[in-house]
C-alpha cells in the first residue's frame, strides 16, 4: 500500500497509466473477427438485390469510457478530446464527423473512432481527464455490422425482443440487448438502417444467424 | 414472461435481458468477527421465501448491467414496483 502512494507522488497521474498502440505495424495486415467469411469476395460475387444489406465496418477503434456524469470537469474534458459531448440521456447516441458515442449505462459510454485514431484519442484522454475514471480500448473485442434495406426490421424482429417501431425506436436510439442467443448493441442510424456492435467470439455465429434470418428477403453483402 | 421496467434505462424490457440475484436489502454485518456462528450463518445462507410480497435484487444483465430492486408478489407474479439500490420500497407487506 505504501509503495503505491510513493509512486503516485513521484509521477503525475497520466504517466502511471500504461497505454500502447494496439494496432500492428503496416507489415501486419489486421484481421477482423469475420476475416474468414471473406465478405469482400461475397460483395463482388454475391447477389446485388435483396431486402437486407450487410456491411462490416471493421477494425474501428472501440473505447469504453466509464466516468461520473455529474462531474462537470470530466464532461468538459470529453468535449475537449472528442469535440462532442457525452449523451447523458439514457439510450441515446451522438455522432460528429468520424466520432460516435453510445450511452451504455449511467456511467458508461462506448466511443467509436477510426481505427488509426484510437491511440491518439486514448492518449488525449489521459492528458485531459482528471479524477476517477476508466478508459479501455476494446477494439479487438468486437466488430461493427451495418444492416440496412427494406426488410431489415423484419430480419431484426426475428433476432431480438426489442420494439423497433420508429415511435419506440427512433434514429439515434441505442440499446444493449439480446440478439439471437448472443448479445448486441443495436443503434438506429437511419429509417431502414441499423448498426450492430457484436462480440468477436460471437461474430461468426451472428454472421451465420443473419444469413439464415435474411434468407427469405435476400441478403446482399456490401463492401 | 415478465415485462420489467429498468430504472436505469428508463423503459420496459423483456425478462430474458435480466437475471434475478436473490433477496434484496441484505446488509453485511459491519463487524463479521463479532458475529456468532448463528448470526453469520443466517446472513450467509438463510433467505425469506414469502408467499406474497417479496423484495428482490435484479440485474439488467444484457442491458445496462446495473442492479436494482424489485417488489414482486410471488403468488400472482405481479411486479409492484422497481427502485434503485439505496432506495427504500414504498410497497411493503403489512
Ligand atoms: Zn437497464
Amino acid at each position: 500500500m505504501s509503495d503505491n502512494v510513493a509512486v503516485e507522488e513521484q509521477a503525475p497521474a497520466p504517466a502511471t497509466v500504461a497505454i500502447m498502440d494496439q494496432r500492428p505495424g503496416p507489415e501486419i495486415a489486421g484481421e477482423s473477427p469475420l476475416h474468414h467469411a471473406d465478405l469482400d469476395s461475397l460483395a463482388k460475387q454475391g447477389k446485388r438485390q435483396g431486402g437486407v444489406h450487410l456491411r462490416e465496418n471493421k477494425l474501428l477503434g472501440h473505447l469504453t469510457l466509464r466516468c461520473n456524469q455529474s462531474n462537470s470537469e470530466q464532461l468538459a474534458a470529453v468535449v475537449r478530446v472528442l469535440d462532442v459531448a457525452l449523451p447523458l440521456q439514457p439510450l441515446t447516441s451522438v455522432e460528429k464527423g468520424d466520432v460516435s458515442i453510445r450511452w451504455m449505462s449511467p456511467d458508461e459510454w462506448l466511443i467509436i473512432v477510426p481505427g488509426e485514431k484510437a491511440f491518439e484519442v486514448e492518449s488525449r484522454f489521459r492528458d485531459e481527464m482528471e479524477g476517477h475514471y476508466s478508459l479501455v480500448n476494446s477494439s479487438g473485442g468486437s466488430t461493427v455490422l451495418e444492416l440496412s434495406g427494406n426488410n431489415v426490421v423484419d430480419m431484426l424482429k426475428k433476432s431480438t425482443p426489442i420494439d423497433l417501431h420508429p415511435k419506440e425506436f427512433p434514429v439515434g436510439k441505442v440499446v444493449s440487448t439480446v440478439f439471437a442467443k448472443s448479445t448486441a448493441i443495436i443503434r438506429r442510424t437511419g429509417d431502414k438502417r441499423f448498426e450492430l456492435v457484436i462480440r468477436r467470439s460471437f461474430a461468426d455465429y451472428v454472421w451465420l444467424w443473419i444469413q439464415d434470418a435474411s434468407r427469405e428477403y435476400g441478403l446482399v453483402v456490401d463492401a | 414472461m415478465f415485462h420489467i421496467y429498468c430504472p436505469h434505462c428508463g423503459e420496459y424490457r423483456e425478462e430474458e435481458e435480466f437475471h434475478p440475484a436473490g433477496q434484496a436489502h441484505i446488509a453485511r454485518p459491519l463487524d463479521p468477527e463479532a458475529c456468532s456462528d448463528k448470526e453469520w450463518g443466517e446472513y450467509l445462507f438463510f433467505r425469506k421465501n414469502p408467499r406474497g410480497l417479496h423484495h428482490e435484487l435484479w440485474v439488467h444483465a444484457a442491458g445496462c448491467r446495473k442492479f436494482f430492486n424489485m417488489t414482486r408478489d410471488t403468488q400472482t407474479y405481479e411486479i409492484k414496483e422497481v427502485y434503485k439500490i439505496g432506495e427504500q420500497p414504498s410497497v411493503v407487506a403489512e
